[in-house]
């Protein structure tokens, strides 16, 4: 797309279902991209090193560090940040709970908190293990969605800190919605 | 970070000239560490050859067949995510130790950013090649090593030299030792196979040269073979962290027992040597011994004879026996 000498160059980034025509330089990840240029400023920048998860979003719905994700290198995904995560209706069902549970106290690590878990429960649904136990014992069926119980929460959400120390809360909502979840599948 | 050139060629001798004939270029996969060494100053490429797009990212039954039960073996595409690789039925059936030992490394967002080629290139964290304000051999070649008289709690007891005892970091990599497995690697001069246990190298006075691979060389794929007894196979992973941390010591083990007796086992540790570290002395002492912790402890002894840790970091010798003997005691109690 470029030759090899140009540091910086035109892409095209899409975000929450809008294209966004950019000239950037290369160094920019997609971090800086949604801060410094698309004036989206929910996701945040904790520790800038992949370490923290505050800078969480969905890149074609999978849940990626974008401190770490170079904007050119992400031209051909769709992302989904914090501000796209909830519909004209209302609230995403997890920005909801997480109001309900009090489950942030300086709200830093928030957005990625939920971006984080909305792809979680996705990937709970789709049967991905995790390393707690239950769901890496090979002679559990491995179809069908997995079970969240506290202890798979706590290990597929350990790439979000929160320095605060809001994970009880945070706990408590995540597991009000996979709850939610699981009943209105029952319920189909 | 310095500013770098960026190029996404659309297949792999592309990619491979590109980076070859340059020595300033690297090539970017997921970038989960990449782009944050880049970020420390520890690596400043001045091109980036994306290669995500060119990369396999499937796994393929290599369908070897008929070979006394083995059943198949797998090809992992190098650009596989780590999370799919961890996913993949066939995987977890067939060979937990590895998916338990992707599932055991980074966060639910690297996993889905890391690939298998990247995972098993990644570079040690030891603190002091991180920091460019500190000597480092590996970073800086001769510049000296400030980790034997520092900080080297975590460091490597098994393989390292007077001049490095950074340890490898992967998990993924560590399975794989223990599986026989095979990188697929284009080069300049096309595609070649090298048994991952050939992938490593020693750190001897040269720790900056971490592997045998030439400049421009693309890992394109990893190749388990079949083996039966693999579904008997487990993954452990001590830690400062219950998750989301670098391991202390950790053991990948598959255990092929039958009355009692160990017909065949393979053993590899991580976290405790420069490279994933395959235990062969163990494996030689237990092949037709009897499954006992007694016979588990005598062969972690024989692998663990060769150890030479720092005054920081002797602990890891008693906790690697205790984790060795601890895994193969576990899956001897699950074939009986």
């Amino acid at each position: 797309m470029t030759t090899d000498d140009q540091t910086s160059g035109p892409l095209t980034l899409r975000v929450n279902g809008s294209a966004y025509q950019l000239r950037l330089d290369y160094r920019t990840t997609v971090l800086d991209a949604l801060r410094e240029h698309l004036g989206l400023t929910g996701t945040k920048k904790g520790c800038d090193h992949g370490q923290c998860g505050a800078c969480t979003v969905l890149a074609d719905g999978r849940r990626v560090n974008s401190c770490l994700l170079l904007a050119v290198a992400a031209r051909g995904a769709e992302i989904t940040t914090i501000e796209g995560l909830a519909s004209p209706d209302g609230l995403h069902p997890l920005q909801a709970a997480f109001v309900a549970r009090d489950a942030l106290q300086c709200g830093y690590c928030t957005p990625g908190q939920i971006c984080s878990a909305a792809a979680m429960l996705g990937e709970a649904a789709a049967g991905w293990p995790s390393a707690a136990s239950a769901s890496l014992i090979p002679e559990i069926p491995q179809a069908g969605p997995v079970t969240l119980d506290a202890a798979e929460i706590r290990e597929r959400m350990s790439g979000n800190l929160c320095r605060c120390g809001a994970y009880v809360n945070i706990l408590a909502a995540i597991l009000d919605v996979a709850g939610d979840m699981a009943r209105a599948e029952e319920a189909r | 970070m310095r500013p770098f050139g960026y190029l996404a060629p659309a297949g792999p001798a592309a990619a491979v000239a590109l980076v070859a004939g340059r020595p300033g270029a690297a090539f970017l996969a997921g970038g989960t560490n990449l782009v944050d060494l880049m970020k420390l100053g520890v690596a400043a490429p001045d091109l980036l050859v994306d290669v995500t797009g060119l990369l396999p990212d499937g796994i393929e039954d290599t369908d070897e067949g008929g070979d006394g039960g083995q059943g198949s073996g797998l090809r992992i595409g190098a650009g596989v995510r780590n999370s799919d690789l961890a996913a993949d039925p066939r995987v977890r059936a067939g060979y937990p130790a590895l998916a338990q030992a992707v599932l055991a490394g980074a966060s639910g967002q690297l996993r889905n950013m890391a690939t298998v080629g990247g995972n098993l290139l990644q570079r040690t964290r030891c603190l002091y090649f991180q920091d460019v304000t500190k000597p480092c051999n590996k970073r800086a070649p001769g510049s000296g090593c400030p980790a034997r008289s520092g900080e080297h709690r975590n460091l490597a007891i098994l393989g390292g030299s007077p001049h490095c005892a950074a340890t490898h970091p992967s998990d993924m990599a560590v399975a794989l030792a223990a599986l026989d497995a095979v990188v697929h690697v284009h080069g300049t001069a096309g595609p070649r196979a090298v048994p991952l246990s050939g992938l490593y190298r020693r750190p001897g006075g040269e720790p900056d040269r971490e592997t045998t691979l030439a400049r421009g060389d693309l890992i394109t794929a990893v190749e388990i073979p079949a083996l039966a007894y693999a579904r008997n196979s487990a993954y452990r992973k001590v830690r400062d962290r219950a998750s989301y941390a670098f391991g202390v010591v950790s053991v990948a083990a598959a255990l092929d027992v039958d009355g009692g007796v160990v017909r065949q086992a393979r053993l590899a540790l991580g976290a405790v040597a420069p490279l994933p570290w395959r235990a062969r002395a163990a494996e030689r002492v237990l092949a037709g011994r009897p499954a006992t912790a007694e016979w588990f402890g005598r062969a972690a002894d024989a692998e663990l004879a060769a150890a030479d840790p720092l005054p920081g970091n002797a602990f890891k010798v008693t906790l690697a026996r205790n984790v060795m003997v601890r895994v193969l005691s576990e899956l001897a109690g699950a074939a009986s």
